[in-house]
């Protein structure tokens, strides 16, 4: 019983911790129902892309992509690109996943979004200071923390598929959604998320060249930049803490 | 264009990605120095993320009180920093960022 009790608590909690970026996430789906079916997809195909594909960079391409007659093998190796980054956010929850079974690797997988992966790999970091204080309580806790992952990345496809629908029924009667500022909601809540790592120079250094990056490579294709960004922050942080680490010895 | 094998061809694309690192993650065992870096992918994930969507606006940098964003994200920055409270820097920030946007515009 309790074990039931403790698994909806982390789905809920995790449902919760996403709502923000949700708000940030509407004038998207909105915006994306809107778009690809005056780009000439058809409402079936425009919902079934929300549903089955469920990555909205891609298919803001894709519905792009489609208005210019581009051939699908085109748009799903531009799909692959785009989704490169999801690759760095598998390998670092890949500690936490491990011991999970076939049955929930799928679905988290499937559902792995920029926003889950924010909320979800802080989740599990807490999970690390929960361990050094160790009490029984805590550890017991922290086998359940993919039914937080569940709970934050299925509120995501929820509301994703629900902006959609109404993206396409209400197509152009909606008025541009994105001048609404409401995707700035997206912005604060990773500020929010970004500055409590900031506890030492490495981790300063890497934020402040992967920030400088992100300016640089803005106008690469296909979300290139990001990647990039990502990398270069990476090793900054890392070269950092490895000079401070000899100064010290 | 094929509407049914688009959508497929998409969601293999993606799928595959966001699965390969799950699926063989029995098979794979990090070395540390790569669990060491992998600490910096949240925060400067979100970083490259966010810094464009502040203070890029149509392409072009745009740094000063005409942008309601960065305005925004200032306080959010003071907010997180001085209180560490997610909420609370979301609330201010939104609140800042459209109290500023109806005083420029």
């Amino acid at each position: 019983m309790r074990s039931i009790h403790s698994s909806t608590t982390e789905f809920l909690t995790g449902a919760r911790d996403i709502f923000p970026l949700i708000v940030g996430a509407v004038p998207f789906g909105l915006i994306f129902g809107t778009l690809a079916t005056s780009n000439g997809l058809s409402t079936k195909a425009t919902l079934a892309m929300s549903a089955f594909v469920f990555a909205g960079s891609s298919q803001f391409i894709a519905a792009g992509m489609a208005a210019t007659n581009a051939s699908w093998l085109l748009i799903a190796l531009t799909t692959f690109v785009v989704n490169l980054r999801h690759l760095l956010y598998a390998v670092s929850l890949l500690p936490y996943v491990k011991k999970l079974s076939q049955k929930w690797k799928i679905p988290l997988a499937f559902l792995l979004t920029d926003e889950a992966f924010a909320v979800t790999i802080r989740h599990y970091q807490l999970e690390q200071t929960d361990q050094q204080t160790a009490t029984t309580q805590a550890s017991n806790k922290s086998g359940l923390k993919h039914w937080y992952f569940l709970g934050a990345a299925l509120t995501m496809y929820t509301n994703w598929q629900l902006c959609t629908l109404i993206g396409v029924l209400l197509g152009q009667a909606i008025p541009d959604a994105t001048s609404w500022g409401l995707d700035f909601a997206m912005s604060v809540t990773f500020i929010g998320m970004i500055i409590p790592y900031i506890k030492n120079k490495p981790m300063l250094t890497s934020v402040i060249v992967a920030g400088t990056a992100s300016l640089l490579t803005a106008s690469l294709p296909h979300k290139l930049g990001l990647m990039i960004s990502a990398i270069v922050g990476i090793t900054a942080g890392v070269i950092t803490e490895g000079a401070i680490s000899q100064k010290k010895t | 264009m094929n509407e049914g094998l688009l959508i497929l061809s998409m969601a293999i694309a993606t799928f595959s990605i966001r699965y390969l690192m799950f699926g063989a993650s029995n098979r794979i065992t990090l070395s540390p120095n790569l669990l060491k870096a992998l600490r910096y992918v949240p925060p400067v994930v979100l970083t490259a993320i966010v810094v464009p969507e502040v203070l890029l606006s149509k392409g072009s940098l745009s740094i000063g009180p005409t942008n309601a964003r960065l305005i925004g994200a200032i306080a959010a920055i003071t907010i997180s920093y001085s209180t560490r409270n997610l909420l609370l820097t979301i609330l201010i920030g939104m609140a800042v960022f459209f109290g500023w946007q109806s005083l420029i515009t």
